[in-house]
């Protein structure tokens, strides 16, 4: 789950590179222009202007440079494959198939499949990991012993490694000597195979991503909240309204924006759900299962790319991803357009 | 003042930036050759010799029993350095579009026995011809054959091969009224899986406690597939998997187990397989020489004495690895050298008396030490006597390009959808022909 550090890096690049590129190198000039000695030398007049048109970009190349050269090319370069038949083992004997990746993708029930494991899995797991987000730091945002104590303790499963996470809950969900069948047969319920049955391995899937993200959530709402003007509650207090009121009719208004931000960011973590299916899985977890039940689409892609071998279709279910992923970022922004307006 | 603070300031700013770049740039740069040669420029400096990188995956065994210190005291001017992959399924495909870049490859590539078939069709011309530089006839001829192409070029030097026995727990046998001397055992099922899988109904009638009589369906469909000459192709390298003898017995025998409630159910190398082992859940596991020290580590001292070895009931073989040159090395013949020592049947005795790595020369089966512990924890069984029979027995298979991804879809989507989720064998085997298709489907 890499993916949403790295949304979050993007959208904060994207945030620092825009308006970087014109206001502050602006407002750089005029004060460069300002100091610069008048007679000294056009050189250094010259460097002096050749430097403030040029440095910020020289700043923000870094990130373009990296940018280019492992996200773009092979973000073009996947496109022609998915293009093309290749095999792993023949790269350069590609042979060109138009959109036959394409037809045969979307003709192929594994393709539905782990599109449905992917969407089911992500409402699964965002949706509660949101709730319980929202309520842990509104639980937070009282005064509390040792406030700093229970951050740092919500951070820690987003501070472990997806790897370790995973491995400690396959144990806990192993069927027959886990402790989650154990619990289950205290209260008098059968044993559920975990990693055989259809809704129980997805359960099992999203509550390690549960588990890993609802305190980094958590920390984003705290942060919003604590921004949130006492004199709102307080005036609210003085209407007569009690706690929930205040929750359900300060808070949530106010978080609204942070609240977009996460979805958008859950979102886009859990189309590209990949570690956390792969490790649950033990051996052979590329397949997601003996019926695939919990193969997501970022599974089916490794499967097909790099254990069988055909790279031509696994680039196709990657521009899949990517389209799908458009779409959604379109389908939030039109939300957030509509909210915007409402408000 | 304040504008040279300034510019200096800028000019600071400016050198870290330039820093930061060139370090990418040359970070990139390094990494294309880091590979191939890496040494010939850094560590070879200080000596004035060749260095050989060698690219392994998992435990190879050659560091561990000091085969690379031994060499590199033997001919001071050579310098070894391994680049171990933990894991078969990333260390191949890494190798794969190296090998076909022509660089970041590694003087020395192994090759697992899962992907020669792949190598050989489709990357002879990336290695060199080993054939012309060896004695073939020192290694098993169906070991050669896996890594022969059609034109007759060795591309790989066999290093250790998989032959199976059956490993079972002599105690719990003996609760369940079975016949727990090993050769007696060897002889009801010899021949036949099927026999094996009977043994097992027999032991279910009075199985002590809540243990089951094998690991897993897979595990026998393995086994037993690994004595077969027919697999998944035929010669013509055209798919037969759906009407091959050899798939049709081996599937067979394992929804013999799947239906019948005498497996544990378990995946092979998971973690409660691990836990299986020790906890003793299940009687019997179809091992190849390589497995016998993982099942030593994983039962602990209360598997003692109590795990014992006996003839599979087919010569078969699972698992074992080449080592080849590629073309784009840049020190062959040295390369050559040091392949063809560290396959020479006296080092792979000495790689199997540190890890029970059974050597894919039979001139070294004579002398061949089991280690003492190991020997004690099977109740001091003939080990390489029973391996080495089946060595020497196994037959020429024929393999195919996708065999690895063919064998996933019959044994963890077929088999473990009878076994786990309660399908019959028939489902069983029209989820398992979908999933071929998916995985042959260009």
């Amino acid at each position: 789950m890499t993916s949403s550090d790295e949304a979050l890096a993007q959208s904060a690049t994207s945030a620092d590179t825009a308006p970087g590129s014109q206001e502050p190198g602006a407002a750089r000039g005029a004060q460069g222009r300002g100091t610069a000695p008048t007679g000294a030398g056009t050189w250094r007049s010259r460097l002096y202007r050749w430097d403030m048109k040029a440095s910020p970009y020289a700043f923000i190349s870094p990130f373009f440079i990296i940018f280019g050269a492992f996200s773009l090319v092979p973000l073009l370069y996947t496109a022609w494959y998915s293009l093309h038949h290749v095999q792993l083992s023949n790269l350069d004997g590609q042979t060109w198939a138009g959109l036959d990746n394409y037809t045969n993708l979307f003709q192929s029930d594994f393709f539905w499949n782990a599109l449905k494991n992917t969407f089911t899995i992500g409402v699964i797991s965002t949706v509660p990991q949101l709730i319980a987000a929202i309520w842990l730091a509104h639980m937070l945002n009282y005064r509390l012993r040792g406030s700093t104590v229970w951050r740092v303790v919500m951070l820690t499963p987003y501070a472990t490694s997806v790897a370790a996470a995973t491995l400690v809950f396959v144990l806990l969900f192993s069927p027959d000597t886990g402790m989650i069948n154990w619990a289950l047969d205290l209260v008098g319920i059968d044993p559920v195979n975990w990693r055989e049955s259809d809704w129980g391995s997805q359960a099992a899937v999203s509550s390690i991503v549960i588990w890993r993200w609802t305190g980094y959530n958590a920390l984003i709402y705290l942060a919003a909240m604590q921004a949130i003007p006492a004199d709102l509650y307080e005036s609210a207090a003085l209407d007569g309204a009690n706690r929930w009121q205040q929750f359900r009719h300060v808070t949530i208004p106010m978080l609204r924006p942070t609240i977009l931000f996460t979805v958008v960011v859950s979102t886009i973590g859990a189309t590209q759900l990949f570690g956390e299916p792969l490790l649950f899985g033990g051996v052979s977890g590329t397949k997601g299962g003996s019926e695939h039940q919990y193969q997501t689409l970022g599974l089916y892609m490794y499967d097909q790319g790099w254990i069988v071998g055909n790279l031509g279709k696994a680039s196709a279910i990657a521009w899949s991803m990517f389209l799908i992923l458009l779409i959604v970022a379109a389908v939030n922004l039109l939300i957030t357009r509509r909210l915007r307006k409402t408000q | 003042m304040r504008t040279t603070a300034r510019t200096s300031r800028r000019a600071m700013t400016f050198a870290v930036v330039a820093a930061l770049a060139t370090g990418l740039l040359a970070g990139c740069a390094t990494d294309d050759n880091s590979g191939s040669d890496g040494g010939s420029s850094g560590g070879a400096g200080n000596k004035g010799g060749t260095t050989l990188t060698i690219g392994t995956f998992g435990v190879f065994g050659y560091k561990q029993a000091g085969l690379y210190d031994e060499y590199m005291k033997l001919h001071p001017g050579v310098t070894i350095k391994e680049n171990v992959t933990t894991r078969t399924d990333v260390y191949w495909p890494k190798t794969l579009t190296r090998l076909q870049a022509g660089s970041g490859t590694d003087d020395i590539q192994a090759i697992e026995v899962g992907n020669i078939t792949e190598a050989v069709q489709t990357q002879a011309d990336k290695f060199l011809d080993l054939g012309k530089e060896v004695d073939k006839s020192q290694w098993l001829d169906w070991k050669n054959a896996q890594a022969t192409t059609k034109d007759g070029k060795l591309i790989g030097l066999g290093t250790d091969v998989g032959p199976m026995a059956i490993c079972y727990r002599k105690d719990l046998f003996e609760k369940a009224g079975l016949e727990t001397d090993r050769t007696k055992l060897a002889a009801q099922w010899k021949g036949d899986w099927s026999k094996y899988v009977d043994l097992g109904k027999q032991y279910m009638k009075k199985a002590p406690g809540k243990t089951k009589y094998v690991d897993s369906a897979s595990s026998v469909y393995n086994a037993a597939l690994g004595g077969e000459k027919q697999r998944y192709y035929d010669k013509d390298g055209s798919v037969i998997w759906d009407k091959s003898t050899g798939v049709k017995k081996s599937w067979n025998a394992a929804m013999e187990v799947a239906t019948s409630n005498m497996s544990a159910k378990l995946k092979q190398f998971d973690q409660t397989w691990n836990q299986g082992f020790a906890n003793g859940t299940f009687a019997t596991v179809a091992c190849p020489a390589w497995m016998l020290g993982y099942i030593q580590e994983k039962s602990g001292d209360a598997g003692k004495g109590k795990w014992d070895v006996a003839a599979a009931p087919t010569a078969a073989n699972w698992g074992g690895s080449f080592i080849g040159v590629p073309t784009a090395s840049k020190h062959q013949k040295e390369a050559i050298a040091l392949a063809k020592w560290l396959t020479a049947p006296a080092q792979q005795a000495k790689v199997f008396a540190k890890q029970a790595s059974f050597p894919s020369t039979p001139s070294a089966y004579a002398g061949l030490k089991p280690q003492a512990a190991t020997t004690t924890f099977f109740s001091d069984a003939p080990l390489t006597q029973i391996f080495s029979d089946s060595a020497k027995t196994i037959p020429v298979q024929v393999f195919g390009i996708k065999d690895q991804p063919i064998g996933t879809a019959i044994t963890d989507t077929g088999i473990l959808q009878v076994e786990q989720k309660g399908k019959s064998p028939a489902q069983g085997w029209d989820a398992a022909t979908k999933e071929v298709k998916d995985v042959l489907d260009q």
